[in-house]
């Protein structure tokens, strides 16, 4: 993965005709060749951004290049780099799979390529489906035919809009494993997703949009050190009315009924101080039974940002 | 020019021809048929000639322009309605091409399967009445004027309309009608005078005109005005779904 953009945005903003201002002054760069995952709440403007660099939406400010391509006055070179998989389960009905992503290949301005496309079907394990009308598909295969269009004339860069709603266990891993491949074959992938863990697992970095603003883009390690708190629970061998005022200098917290005492501490600073902690404990004759550690998750992370900026 | 697009979209389009051959031509076929049966052989042979011609004959080239306008209409105006409806249109969209290019496709295909349609009703025409053509290539020359001016309304009706009631409304309450009063059944000589004026303010009274002189040299209005009118008729299609582009109308929000 490089450090060259393959999207960048600038100044995006979007009114809807309904005055509804779904985006506010976006900035982002989206880096050739990485898994980057846009998270927010519902109605946060996650599809608004996909749509306007697909063409699908119009912006109302603001600029976007794909590959250094303008996505207005270069919309041909653009659109070409781009395959989109939009939220929506939206298919053909009386088409069999194979008509259906060959046309896409055709739309995108690719001659036909039946190997290609026999490659896309393998992969998404729809070879024995090519011939099957869509409307005799199931859900999930429904949204394999979506990824097999969009991947059928070979884009540069793959939107998926939570390409995993919906979608059981089994084939989420396999869609995962696809992704990681793409990606490998030098795939740019920007997805959104609602389940924070498969951000977590699988991006590079994660962008947090709540209310049409960007909260924060950032490698995802990155983003998980310094956000990521550590917390060591206690359970008390005698509950305690208050925490002792000799353990003032912690940051301690006492739960519900007195009976655990939970200190929170970030994992990156030069010393955690539990050995300090326990010491005192000690000294101020308070025992302990069990104790164990927690750490934030990125969805814990991701709650708190939303908080935050909203 | 993305020719693949274009390619990739006419032959979609003809594809659902195909997959519906019975509604999309037979039917047709069938209908205009039984009008030649009922007007041309049967009650038309009671009527007397009309300019020279007889009944049966004349009404050929009116009942083919007939069905170019409504099928037409119903072609182009669900071809690009339907992908609306069920979002599929997305895809068109977010392609790398240009307008004229999803015109060329939606619009040369639903033409396309009119004039088909129209040439397959001429021939079973003249199985059942008398017909000749004076002027073949003006005869070619109007259809497919026609076939892609009315396509053309229609894709603007499939991109206007909110709902598949609305996507009926203009061709039964304004083309219908306009077509029936346009002199498919009858020459407009034979109306009252007012009615002859108010006539030269329906359309349709140009193009059946124009189409029925290639077969008969006999017309309502003189041959040059019919082209005029048609081509007057594609230019302001032309201009609409020129405005309808540029705004995203109806296509993007
Ligand atoms: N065509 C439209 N006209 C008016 N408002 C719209 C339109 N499309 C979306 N919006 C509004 O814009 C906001 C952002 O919508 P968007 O679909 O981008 O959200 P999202 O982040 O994708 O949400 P979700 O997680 O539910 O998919 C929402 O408040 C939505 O109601
Ligand atoms: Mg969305």
């Amino acid at each position: 993965m490089s450090t060259e953009s393959i999207i960048e945005i600038r100044g995006l903003s979007k009114r809807y005709a309904s005055g509804f201002e779904a985006l506010k002054n976006i900035d982002l760069d989206i880096r050739r060749g990485e898994i980057f995952a846009l998270l927010g709440p519902n109605g946060a403007g996650k599809t608004t951004l996909i749509s306007i660099v697909c063409g699908i939406v119009t912006p109302t400010e603001g600029r976007v290049t794909v590959g250094g391509h303008d996505i207005i006055r270069d919309y041909r070179a653009a659109r070409a780099k781009i395959g989109l998989v939009p939220q929506e389960l939206t298919t053909d009905a009386f088409e069999t799979v194979w008509a259906t992503v060959s046309f896409s290949r055709g739309l995108f301005g690719k001659p036909p390529d039946p190997a290609h496309v026999e490659k896309v079907l393998k992969a998404l394990s729809l070879w024995d489906k090519k011939d099957s009308k869509i409307l005799a598909l199931s859900g999930g295969m429904k949204r394999r035919v979506m990824i097999a269009k969009a991947l059928s004339h070979e884009p540069e860069v793959l939107f998926l809009d939570e390409p995993t709603a919906g979608v059981d266990v089994e084939l989420r891993q396999d869609m995962w494993n696809l992704v990681r491949e793409l990606r490998d074959s030098g795939v740019t992938i920007i997805l959104t997703t609602h389940y924070i863990e498969e951000a977590e697992e699988m991006a590079d970095r994660v962008g947090v949009i709540n209310r049409g603003q960007l909260a924060v883009v950032e490698d995802k390690a990155v983003l998980m050190r310094s956000f990521g708190k550590k917390q060591l629970t206690l359970h008390l061998a005698e509950k305690l009315p208050a925490v002792p005022s000799e353990l003032d200098g912690y940051d301690l917290e006492l739960n519900h009924d007195g009976s655990e005492l939970i200190y929170t501490y970030d994992t990156h600073a030069a010393r955690t101080g539990i050995t300090a902690l326990l010491g005192d404990l000690q000294r101020a004759g308070i025992a302990f039974k069990d104790l164990h550690t927690t750490q934030s998750s990125l969805e814990d992370i991701f709650v708190s940002l939303v908080r935050r900026s909203a | 020019m993305n020719l693949y697009a274009v390619k990739a979209i006419y032959l979609f389009e003809m594809a659902r021809t195909w997959r519906t051959l019975l509604q999309s031509i037979v039917s047709p076929v069938l209908s205009t048929s039984l009008y030649f049966v009922v007007f041309g052989a049967a009650i038309g042979s009671r009527i007397d000639e009309i300019e020279g011609v007889n009944y049966g004959s004349f009404l050929v080239p009116g009942l083919i322009m007939l069905s170019l306008l409504t099928q037409s209409l119903a072609n182009a105006s669900f071809g690009i309605y339907f992908p609306r409806f069920t979002g599929t249109i997305y895809e068109v969209l977010s392609a790398p091409i240009s307008y004229v290019e999803i015109l060329l496709g939606y619009v040369g295909a639903a033409a396309t399967k009119s004039a088909m349609l129209g040439l397959i009703i001429l021939a079973t025409a003249s199985f059942i009445v008398p017909v000749h053509i004076e002027h073949p290539v003006w005869m070619i020359v109007f259809l497919v004027l026609t076939c892609v001016t009315f396509s053309l309304l229609g894709f603007i009706i499939g991109i206007w309309a909110q709902s598949f009631e609305q996507l009926q409304l203009v061709p039964m309450l304004i083309v219908m009608p306009l077509a029936f009063l346009g002199g498919t059944f009858y020459s407009i000589e034979m109306l009252p005078e007012v009615w002859q004026k108010i006539t030269l303010f329906n359309p349709v009274v140009y193009l059946i005109s124009g189409f029925r002189w290639s077969f008969y040299e006999i017309s309502d209005v003189h041959v040059a005005v019919s082209v005029v009118m048609t081509l007057g008729f594609l230019s302001i299609g032309l201009i609409i779904v020129a405005w309808i582009f540029r705004t995203g109308y109806r296509l993007k929000a």
